[in-house]
């Protein structure tokens, strides 16, 4: 059944004007089809024999549908457009084609058409395809989040509001793309989903936070099975850039030695109780340490310092990092203007800096302007640490256990002391042997010097 | 459907049926309403809308006129402004421009222009749209040209009961309407329509489809194509929802913000071209004020920015958009 | 003093008007004449920034305001149309609050001057589109037709100028074909802006053009009250009574510029607007009036300080009003109580 007119969706045999065995050619009224608009002669599509009327006259049938059979006399010179064999088919099949068929030939037309390409992008879909929402991202102009991150206004407001850290969060959305969704799954999931942005990491096995212990270390052994395949996290993927950028722009030399922190030790036990009853926070090795580093880097500013093309950044500021482990990911929260800090300012900056870390709640602030970082290795029992350097950063030095061992004084009296090694990575474009040892051995002295008393 | 219709019984029917039967219904519920345009009296329409009125009404209710669209409108307006309720037909939206001096300059600002001591109600209805055959002059989409123009008000309903609601509406409104009418869904969109008299407040858009990952708003002939495409993806686990327009300006924000701070994703579908078309102003409104709600780019699927669509098949099928690239748009957006 | 055929000898054809009426006719003319002059200095005092004068038309517009029964007809003027909206009943306030764009003003100062509407008095709102509102005209005549009230008919008034639109000759024609009870008054003044008449169209009267439409058609002289009052009664009461529209073309002359925006120096010579002035209608129904006997002079002056009293007071008034306010700007776009507009405003 033809389709006479523009809306015309069905049609009516008035009269038939051939009987089966009538000869009809190319072009002949066969049949007078009527719509509610419109009546008409019908021209056979073929030169052939009418072989069976389907429809009767009087009966209204659905446009497309078959209302004849007509053998083809000629097969060869008039072949049915799609190819199929039974006559009947090649007249319906005419029809559709000349009058245009909504069925399923239609669709895969336009199914191949949506797989060309699209040329200038405006015919059909229009536009470019977005599934690669880092080009979308591009032509969008959507500002990078802090890790060149792109994300939609719906992800950095619901990751503000609920203190997501964009950077942990895995995407689930086109080509990784963290969506709204992964927002709220995170903040559902809990603080250790969530980790500050700035990440760095040893080649040791990862160094807990000083008094965490090794429970997160746990955690993450317990993640990661044989024969997993742990997709990336932002985080993680992060951290590798770092690591490979830093070990393939600075050349990293190392060295270490190893301090008596007896006395300092002592100090230590004698104040921890009432400071951490006065304070609520621990007080560790740590902050002598660091009391100690940064003297020593007063008198070594060249570990204080970058690389950069234009000559080697000495800096005015002492900004030391903290190497802390939090959620299966490294952050190095910054102790700015560490020089400036006694003992005390040091064990609470750490302190707050620790805490926030395990919350989660470290900003940008937090982590931005190291100029040197002291990694705890010893926490985890490691004795040797060859750490990689922050990216930007000259030196970075480890604290190894603190482990009880027989030594020889200088009067070559054998004593117990308690030994601590402290090794250190450095940028070997910015200083060599002569100043990084200089460095050390006065950090050692220092530390030598300190307590068994002392004001923090 | 809203609190003023009446869910007696209803009646299956076309849209063209529908708009038959809401017009036949007018003319019998009120003097003042009369039909003018060409051919719409002895031949009773090109569609058969009005076939049989001009027999039952007479003349004067129904009216053949001259072949002068500005004279069909402009007369019209002041029928109109001297207090009948003209129904003016456009026979295709392609010869309404004519009349655009007429609905612009004079029926949008009647009332303005004059405070109120004028008005203009009067309905302007058309049929519109693609996908039969009809080429360059009897299948473009005009709502773009004039939803721009305040004191307007346009209508495109999808359905039967929609096209009953919103025409008895349109008819009650006291300024002037355009009422668009899908010409390719006349015959095939079937729906049950409400008995009795109702209206549905023009301004207000339906949710035909209730969904959860993206929205999609449209209207026509692309929105019963726009449920099918995610009445399939349902089937793919990927919950969409289909927004019916049905009144173009007023445009109903409220329904449009709040699917889209549900999903998040928002798909515009519309036949018309894609420069300028409604998708623009429905992509600035919801950036201006669901900026945060956002987690995919607005997009846009529309008609190709060529003036008008062929006559062979071809030529028509690639400006017309199918089911199935709304199909895929969809699922794209929903995995974005 | 060139005397008109209206006025040879004593006897004055009245045509069947009386001495009230008459004279109601000069004062109109007086009155528009009076205003469209203020207009003028209200824009050269820097207090209106625009103005457009109709003199010249007084005659045609007193004229055929009288044949306009008010409370039955309806008319849809033009923008030159003063005299006809004060002669069916437009006060002169009313006028200048159009002019100063005042709150008083029906459009509160909305429309442009002299872009008339009241409702109340029959006065179709119009737009500055030209022969746009010809096919309201029509549209408010089917209206009447429609309702079935015999009696009523419809002024369509506009310039040669407008005749050209498309718009013209569709409202001629459809009142043609259905018959409907109005009069195409056309105020040839022979002047589109600097466009003149021979460029404007080929024939020599807009009113030859009627019979193409299967209409009567007449030319009168637009520059006698009286005679353009014949010839608009007698088209009205042919409209009335269901005898159909007819145009009616009323030859008169625009003395002046299209309006404060426009400098006819440009396009006409002034040899040829001093010659016309001659025949200005205003002093010469005047001389008629007083020569036929209906006024005499001192009549005539105190109708003129009248009109001047009248015209300052109203200026007065109308300079005292506020503007509308910013408010005003949103208001009346779209219906304010019709319940959809209220859900979704």
């Amino acid at each position: 059944m033809p389709q006479l007119g523009e809306t015309v969706t069905e049609g009516t045999v008035a009269q038939w004007l051939k009987k089966p065995g009538d000869s009809v050619e190319k072009y002949e009224a066969f049949v007078e089809v009527s719509t509610d608009k419109v009546n008409a002669e019908v021209p056979s599509p073929v030169t052939g024999i009418i072989r069976e009327l389907i429809v009767k006259e009087g009966e209204t049938v659905p446009t497309g549908t078959p209302i004849a059979i007509i053998d083809d006399v000629v097969a060869e010179t008039t072949p049915a457009p799609n190819g199929s064999a039974s006559p009947a088919e090649q007249v319906a099949a005419t029809l559709r084609q000349a009058q245009g068929d909504t069925g399923a030939s239609k669709a895969e037309a336009n199914h191949q058409a949506s797989d060309e390409p699209v040329p200038g992008g405006n015919v059909g879909l229009s536009g470019p395809s977005y599934s690669a929402p880092a080009n979308n991202g591009a032509s969008n102009g959507a500002p990078a989040g802090p890790n060149g991150v792109r994300t939609s206004p719906a992800v950095r407001r619901l990751a503000r509001e609920h203190s997501v850290d964009l950077a942990s969060v895995r995407g689930s959305g086109s080509n990784g793309r963290i969506t709204a969704n992964d927002i709220i799954a995170a903040a559902k999931a809990g603080p250790s989903a969530g980790v500050a942005a700035t990440i760095m990491a040893t080649a040791a096995p990862v160094a807990p936070a000083a008094s965490s212990g090794g429970a997160t270390a746990r955690v993450a052994a317990r993640a990661a099975r044989p024969g997993d395949l742990i997709p990336l996290t932002q985080a993680r993927k992060i951290i590798a850039q770092r690591m490979v950028e830093s070990k393939h722009t600075a050349p990293h030399a190392w060295t270490m030695t190893e301090v008596d922190v007896t006395n300092v030790w002592k100090w230590r036990a004698r104040e921890k109780d009432a400071f951490e009853k006065e304070y609520g926070v621990k007080l560790t090795l740590l902050p002598f340490f660091i009391r100690a580093a940064v003297e020593s880097l007063a008198a070594f500013p060249l570990m204080n310092a970058s690389f950069t093309d234009e000559g080697i950044r000495v800096h005015a500021d002492v900004n030391v990092g903290l190497a802390i482990a939090a959620g299966g990911n490294l952050v190095v929260p910054v102790i700015r203007h560490a020089d400036q800090l006694s003992i005390r300012g040091i064990a609470l900056a750490a302190g707050e800096l620790i805490d926030k870390a395990r919350r989660n709640r470290l900003g940008a602030d937090d982590l931005a302007g190291g100029t040197f970082t002291v990694n705890n290795t010893g926490a985890n029992g490691s004795i040797l640490s060859a750490p990689i350097l922050v990216p930007g950063q000259t030196g970075i030095v480890t604290t190894e256990a603190v482990v009880k061992r027989p030594v020889v004084r200088d009067d070559d009296s054998i004593a117990i002391r308690s030994m601590m090694n402290v090794c250190m990575s450095l940028d070997h474009r910015v200083v060599d042997g002569a100043v990084a040892s200089g460095f050390l051995s006065d950090l050692k002295k220092r530390l030598e010097a300190m307590g068994p008393t002392g004001s923090l | 459907m809203t609190a003023t219709a009446q869910q007696q019984t209803g009646v299956t029917m076309t849209n063209v049926e529908a708009v038959r039967t809401t017009l036949y219904d007018a003319l019998k519920r009120d003097d003042r309403v009369l039909i003018m345009g060409e051919d719409v009296g002895a031949r009773g329409n090109v569609f058969l809308i009005t076939k049989g009125f001009l027999e039952e009404f007479g003349e004067q209710r129904i009216i053949d006129t001259p072949l002068a669209e500005a004279s069909i409108v402009g007369v019209a307006i002041g029928m109109a402004m001297e207090g009948l309720r003209p129904i003016a037909e456009i026979q295709f939206a392609d010869f309404i421009y004519p009349a655009f001096n007429q609905i612009v300059g004079e029926a949008a600002k009647t009332r303005y222009r004059s405070n109120g001591d004028y008005t203009c109600p009067l309905v302007i209805r058309t049929p519109y749209g693609g996908g039969v055959r009809g080429a360059l002059s009897h299948s473009v989409s005009i709502e773009a040209l004039f939803y721009h123009v305040p004191g307007l008000t346009i209508v495109a309903p999808s359905t039967p009961a929609d096209i009953k609601g919103l025409l008895n509406a349109a008819i009650e409104c006291p300024d002037p309407v355009l009422f668009l009418e899908h010409k390719k869904t006349y015959r095939s969109v079937k729906g049950v329509v409400p008995s009795g008299y109702y209206t549905i407040p023009i301004g207000k858009a339906d949710v035909k489809k209730a969904g959860t990952q993206v929205s999609v708003v449209s209207y026509g002939y692309n929105l019963h194509q726009a449920l099918d495409a995610a009445n399939r993806l349902e089937g793919e686990g990927i919950s969409v929802e289909v927004i019916d327009l049905r009144s173009i300006r007023p445009m109903d924000k409220g329904t449009i913000l709040a699917s889209v701070r549900k999903t998040r994703k928002l798909l515009i579908i519309h036949e018309d071209n894609k420069f300028g078309g409604i998708g623009a102003e429905i992509s600035a409104m919801v950036s201006e004020e669901a900026f945060f709600e956002l987690d995919a780019p607005i997009r846009r699927l529309a008609g190709p920015d060529v003036p008008a669509m062929g006559y062979a098949l071809p030529l028509e099928e690639e400006f017309m958009t199918s089911t199935e690239e709304m199909v895929d748009a969809m699922r794209e957006l929903a995995k974005f | 003093m060139a005397k008109t055929t209206a006025t040879r000898g004593r006897e004055l054809d009245r045509a069947g008007l009386s001495d009230e009426q008459l004279v109601a006719m000069l004062r109109n003319m007086l009155l528009q004449r009076q205003l469209d002059n203020r207009g003028f200095q209200l824009n050269r005092q820097g207090k209106i920034p625009f103005a457009l004068g109709s003199e010249g038309h007084e005659a045609v517009q007193s004229g055929a305001a009288m044949a306009f029964k008010r409370g039955q007809d309806v008319l849809v003027p033009y923008y030159r149309d003063l005299g006809l909206a004060l002669g069916v009943g437009m006060s002169p306030f009313e006028i200048l609050s159009s002019l100063f764009a005042r709150q008083t003003d029906r459009s509160m100062g909305r429309q442009f001057p002299n872009h008339y509407t009241n409702h109340d008095l029959g006065v179709l709102s119009i737009s500055s589109i030209i022969a746009g509102h010809c096919t309201h005209a029509a549209g408010v005549a089917a209206a009447f037709k429609y309702r079935g009230e015999p009696g009523r008919a419809v002024i369509c008034s506009n310039g040669e100028g407008a005749t050209s639109q498309g718009e013209w000759h569709e409202s001629v024609n459809y009142a043609a074909v259905h018959c409907l009870p109005i009069v195409f008054l056309v105020q040839n003044n022979e002047w589109a802006i600097s466009t003149p008449q021979d460029r404007q169209m080929k024939v020599a009267n807009v009113a030859d053009k009627a019979p193409g439409y299967g209409l009567p058609g007449a030319v009168c002289d637009g520059f006698s009250p009286v005679a353009t009052y014949k010839a608009m009664h007698e088209a009205l009461e042919r409209a009335r009574t269901g005898g159909g529209p007819s145009i009616v073309e009323a030859k008169c002359y625009r003395f002046l510029s299209h309006s404060t925006d426009d400098d006819d120096r440009t396009y006409r010579s002034r040899e040829i607007i001093e010659e016309r002035r001659k025949l200005d209608p205003v002093p010469r129904f005047e001389q008629v009036l007083i020569e036929a006997g209906v006024i005499d002079e001192a009549h005539a002056k105190s109708l003129k300080q009248d009109v001047l009293r009248e015209t300052n007071e109203a200026t007065d008034a109308a300079e005292a009003q506020p503007y509308p306010t910013t408010e005003s700007l949103y208001t009346n776009v779209v219906a304010a109580d019709y319940h959809p507009w209220q859900e979704f405003a």
